[in-house]
C-alpha cells in the first residue's frame, strides 16, 4: 500500500494524466496486460447483451399478440401466500451478495491472507452455484406446471418464452462458466500458487468478471422481470 | 503494488524444440500468422471456383449447363461468406495482424500466446464446419450471404435442411476464434509495445490492424446475437425473426417476429466489417507507398486520426444497407447523412496516399505497383459509394449489379490488391528469399487491368437495371440483347482474372524453394520487423535486449543524412530534421 502512494504522487491526475498514459511508450493502462485483456473482452460481452436485450425489446413491440404479465408468471405460492417474483428477488439478492463475498475476496488476495481468500471464493462459487440451481428450478416449473416452451406458451405472444429460455440462458451459461472459473482459481489460491509468485491479480481478474455476469443480471431483471 | 510494464520485464523464452510444437501446436505468433494465411487463402480459392463457375452459367447460359439455378443461389452464399469473413478478415487480422503486431512494435509475441494457437485451430474449426455444408443433404445454404430470414429457413430455399445450420454455427465458431486472437491483438498494441514505441510512432499498419479488430470485438457480437436467434427459430420454431407466413401452401407455425430485427442486427455486424477489411487495407497501404516512394507518410497523425473516425462512425451508418426494407424515411435521412460524412476522412485518406507519392522516389517494385493500383480501385469504387449513400439515387440502384460492381471494387479488389503487395512487400522477411520480379510485374498488370474489365462494364449492366442474383436473363424484355452479350465478356474476363492468379501460386512457391536469398531488409524500409537479427526472425523475435524506439516510422530522405532512410531504433542524433513524432 506504501508504493502506492509514492507512484500516485509522480502520476498526473485527470486528464492530464490520461494524456500522459495514453501518449506514453510501453502501455496504455497502468495495469497488468491480463487486467487489460479482461477488461476488453468484457467490452464486447457488454455488447452481446446489449444485442440480446435490445432484441428482446424489439420483438415485444413487433408481436401481434398481448404479452404476459411477468408479475403473474413468475410468481410462487408459499405457505398459501401468492407473492409476484418471489423466487427472482431471492435469486437476484443471493448474486448481489456473491459480488459481495468477491470483492472481500480481493482485498484479502491484496493483504496476501491466502485463507481468508480462498474461503471468500469458495462462498462466491457457492452462491453462484445456488443462483443456476434456482434458475434451474424456475425453467422446469416455468416448463412443467406453466407449459411455456420456447414457441409457444398459454399466456400470451410466443416470444415471451422465447426470449425469456434465450437470454437467461445464456446469462445462466455464463454464471456456469463464471462458477468453474472461480473454483479453479480458488484452487491455485489455495495450492499457495499467488503466495509463491507474490501477485494476487488473478483473483482481482477473476472478481471482474464476476462483477459483470451480476451486473447484466441486473439488466435483465429490470428489463425483463420488472418491465 | 507497483507493477512493471512487459517492455522492462526480463523474459526466459523456453523455446520449443520438436517439430509439432515449433510447426504445428505452435504458439509463435509467426507460425501461427502463416498458418491462418494459408487457411485463409485454400478457402478464397474456393470461393474463386465458385465464382468462376457462376460466370460461367451467367456469361454463357446456353453453353454451359455445368450448376442448376438452386447450385447457383448456393455459389452466391458461399462464394459472398467466404471472401468477406473467411478470407479477408482472417487474412488481415489473423494472418497480418499476428505476423505484423508484435514485430512491428517490438515485442517478443503476442501477450496470451496459448490462446493466439487456440485461436487458429477454432478458426479451422470453423472453416471445416462451413466447407461440410457442401457435402451433406441439401447443400449448402442458398440464402444469399446476408441470410435475410424469413426466407433463408424456409424450406425450398436451397440448403434449408442442413446448410443453413452448419452456416449459422459456423459463424459462431468463427466469432469465437476471433475474440480470442482480438483480445491478444487489442491488448499486445495497448500493453506490449517496446521502450520508446508511443502509440504516435507506430506504423500505420498496425493503427489499421488495431482499429479493425477494436470494430471487430463491438460488431461480431451482434453477428452471434442474430446467428444464436436464427438457429432458435430453425431448431426450436421460436419466431424471433419469423412472421407468421405461408410456406409451400400451408401456414407455419410462426408468427409475431420481426425480419427487419434481423437486417438492423446483421447490418451493425455487416457496415463495420467493411471496414474491419479496409482499416488494415489502409494502414497496411500507407506503409507500402510511403517505403517505396522513400517519403515520409503524408499527415501521419491526421491518417491515425481519419482511421479512429472512420472506425467510429462505421457504427452508426448500418441501415444504410436497408433504405428499400420500408424503414421509416426519417432514417434514411440520417443514415445518409452519416454515410456521407465518412466520405471526409476516407477522402482525407486518399489525398495523403497522393501526396505522399507526390515527389517521392518512387521505386516501382511489386509491392508500390499493387498499392498504386489500390488508390485507383479504391477511389472507383468510394465514388460509386456515394452514388448508393444517398437514398433517391439507392432506390433504382438498389438490387442491380450497380451495387455488385460497387462493393466489389471497393471492398473485394481494393483490399486483395493490398493482400497482394503485402504478400510480396513482407515476402523477403517471411521467407528470406526474394520472389520473382517479372512474374510479380504480369501479376499485378494482368489483375489490375483484368478486374477493371470485369467490373467496370457492371456499372453499365446495373444503370440498364440488370438485378443482381438472377440465374439467367433470357426472355427478360428490358434487358437488352448487348447486354447479355457485355455478360460474355465479363464472364472471359473474369476466367483471365482466376487463371492469372495461378501466376502468383507459382511464384510464392518456386520462390521459396529458387529465390535468391533476401537480406534483412532489401526495401530499406524504417519499421522494427525489417531490424530483427535473422531473416527470418526466430522465436522470441529479438536477441537478448528488445530494440528501443527513437523516432517515428517514416524517417525517409531526411535531408542531410547519408542514406535515405533511419531505422526506428536507430538513436537520435543532432539532425533537426529527423525523428519528427
Amino acid at each position: 500500500m506504501s508504493d502506492n502512494a509514492i507512484t500516485d504522487t509522480l502520476q498526473p491526475d485527470g486528464f492530464v494524466g490520461i494524456v500522459e498514459d495514453w501518449s506514453a511508450d510501453k502501455q496504455a493502462f497502468q495495469v497488468p496486460w491480463g487486467k487489460a485483456m479482461m477488461w476488453i473482452f468484457l467490452l464486447s460481452d457488454t455488447f452481446i447483451f446489449s444485442c440480446f436485450l435490445t432484441s428482446y425489446m424489439n420483438v415485444r413491440m413487433s408481436t401481434t399478440v398481448p404479452w404476459p404479465n411477468p408479475s403473474e408468471v413468475f410468481a410462487l405460492t408459499i405457505l398459501g401466500n401468492h407473492i409476484p417474483l418471489v423466487l427472482i428477488a431471492i435469486m437476484t439478492f443471493i448474486l448481489i451478495s456473491s459480488s459481495g463475498t468477491m470483492a472481500m475476496a480481493v482485498n484479502f488476495g491484496y493483504r496476501k491472507n491466502r485463507k481468508a481468500t480462498a474461503l471468500l471464493m469458495v462462498a462466491t462459487a457457492l452462491f453462484g452455484a445456488s443462483f443456476v440451481g434456482m434458475q434451474a428450478f424456475e425453467w422446469t416449473k416455468l416448463i412443467v406446471e406453466e407449459g411455456v416452451r420456447p414457441w409457444g406458451n398459454p399466456m400470451g405472444a410466443a416470444q415471451f418464452g422465447s426470449c425469456f429460455f434465450m437470454i437467461t440462458g445464456f446469462h445462466g451459461l455464463h454464471v456456469s462458466a463464471g462458477v468453474i472459473y472461480l473454483s479453479i482459481i480458488t484452487f491455485k489460491v489455495n495450492r499457495g500458487d499467488y503466495d509463491r509468485s507474490n501477485n494476487y491479480e488473478a483473483v482481482e481478474i477473476a472478481g471482474l468478471y464476476w462483477h459483470f455476469v451480476d451486473l447484466v443480471w441486473v439488466f435483465i431483471f429490470a428489463f425483463f422481470y420488472l418491465w | 503494488m507497483a507493477y512493471v510494464a512487459l517492455a522492462d520485464r526480463g523474459q526466459i523464452l523456453s523455446h520449443p524444440h520438436s517439430f509439432i510444437t515449433k510447426y504445428i501446436w505452435s504458439q509463435d505468433h509467426k507460425v501461427i500468422a502463416i498458418q491462418y494465411g494459408i487457411t485463409a487463402i485454400s478457402v478464397g480459392v474456393v470461393a474463386l471456383v465458385l465464382s468462376a463457375m457462376m460466370r460461367l452459367q451467367l456469361g454463357f447460359p446456353d453453353t454451359f449447363s455445368l450448376i442448376a439455378p438452386d447450385e447457383y443461389y448456393q455459389f452466391v452464399t458461399m462464394h459472398g461468406m467466404i471472401m468477406v469473413i473467411y478470407l479477408l478478415t482472417a487474412l488481415f487480422l489473423g494472418g497480418f495482424g499476428n505476423y505484423l503486431i508484435p514485430l512491428m512494435i517490438g515485442a517478443r509475441d503476442m501477450v496470451f500466446p496459448y490462446l493466439n494457437m487456440l485461436s487458429y485451430w477454432v478458426y479451422l474449426l470453423s472453416v471445416i464446419i462451413l466447407m461440410a455444408s457442401f457435402f451433406v443433404v441439401g447443400g449448402p445454404t442458398g440464402a444469399g450471404w446476408t441470410l435475410y430470414p424469413p426466407q433463408a429457413i424456409l424450406f425450398g430455399t436451397p440448403g434449408a435442411e442442413w446448410g443453413i445450420l452448419l452456416m449459422l454455427i459456423s459463424l459462431a465458431v468463427f466469432i469465437v476464434a476471433f475474440t480470442m486472437g482480438g483480445l491478444n491483438y487489442v491488448t499486445t498494441v495497448l500493453q506490449a509495445r517496446t521502450r520508446g514505441m508511443t502509440l504516435m510512432r507506430m506504423p500505420l499498419s498496425v493503427w489499421g490492424i488495431f482499429t479493425a479488430t477494436v470494430l471487430g470485438l463491438l460488431a461480431f457480437p451482434a453477428l452471434l446475437v442474430s446467428a444464436i436467434m436464427m438457429t432458435l427459430d430453425r431448431l426450436l420454431g421460436t419466431s424471433f425473426f419469423m412472421p407468421a407466413i405461408v410456406s409451400m401452401g400451408e401456414q407455419t407455425n410462426y408468427g409475431g417476429g420481426s425480419p427487419v430485427l434481423f437486417q438492423h442486427l446483421f447490418w451493425f455486424f455487416g457496415h463495420p466489417e467493411v471496414y474491419i477489411v479496409a482499416l488494415p487495407a489502409f494502414g497496411i497501404v500507407s506503409d507500402l507507398l510511403s517505403t517505396h516512394a522513400r517519403k515520409n507518410i503524408f499527415g501521419y497523425r491526421m491518417m491515425v486520426w481519419a482511421i479512429i473516425l472512420i472506425g467510429g462512425l462505421s457504427f452508426i451508418v448500418w441501415a444504410h444497407h436497408m433504405y428499400v426494407s420500408g424503414m421509416n424515411p426519417y432514417f434514411g435521412f440520417f443514415f445518409a447523412t452519416t454515410t456521407l460524412i465518412i466520405a471526409v476522412p476516407t477522402a482525407i485518406k486518399v489525398y495523403n496516399w497522393v501526396l505522399t507519392l507526390w515527389r517521392g522516389n518512387i521505386h516501382l517494385r511489386v509491392p508500390m505497383l499493387f498499392a498504386i493500383g489500390f488508390i485507383f480501385t479504391f477511389v472507383h469504387g468510394g465514388l460509386t459509394g456515394i452514388f448508393l449513400g444517398n437514398v433517391v439515387v439507392d432506390l433504382p440502384l438498389s438490387d442491380t449489379y450497380f451495387v455488385v460492381a460497387h462493393f466489389h471494387m471497393v471492398m473485394g479488389v481494393s483490399p486483395i490488391l493490398v493482400v497482394f503487395g503485402a504478400i510480396y512487400h513482407w515476402y523477403p522477411k517471411i521467407t528470406g528469399r526474394m520472389f520473382n520480379e517479372t512474374m510479380g510485374k504480369f501479376h499485378f498488370w494482368l489483375t489490375f487491368l483484368g478486374t477493371y474489365s470485369i467490373y467496370l462494364p457492371m456499372h453499365y449492366l446495373g444503370f440498364l437495371g440488370v438485378p443482381r442474383r438472377y440465374y439467367a436473363y433470357e426472355g427478360i424484355e428490358f434487358i437488352p440483347e448487348s447486354a447479355l452479350q457485355l455478360n460474355s465478356g465479363i464472364t472471359i474476363a473474369a476466367l483471365f482474372v482466376a487463371v492469372v492468379q495461378i501466376l502468383f501460386f507459382v511464384n510464392m512457391i518456386w520462390s521459396l524453394f529458387y529465390g535468391k536469398k533476401a537480406e534483412g531488409n532489401p526495401w530499406g524500409a524504417t519499421t522494427l520487423e525489417w531490424q530483427t537479427p535473422q531473416t527470418p526472425p526466430i522465436h522470441g523475435n529479438w536477441g537478448d535486449e528488445l530494440p528501443e524506439v527513437h523516432r517515428w516510422a517514416y524517417d525517409y530522405s531526411v535531408p542531410g543524412e547519408a542514406i535515405d532512410f533511419i531505422p526506428q531504433n536507430v538513436p537520435a542524433n543532432d539532425n533537426p530534421e529527423a525523428h519528427r513524432t
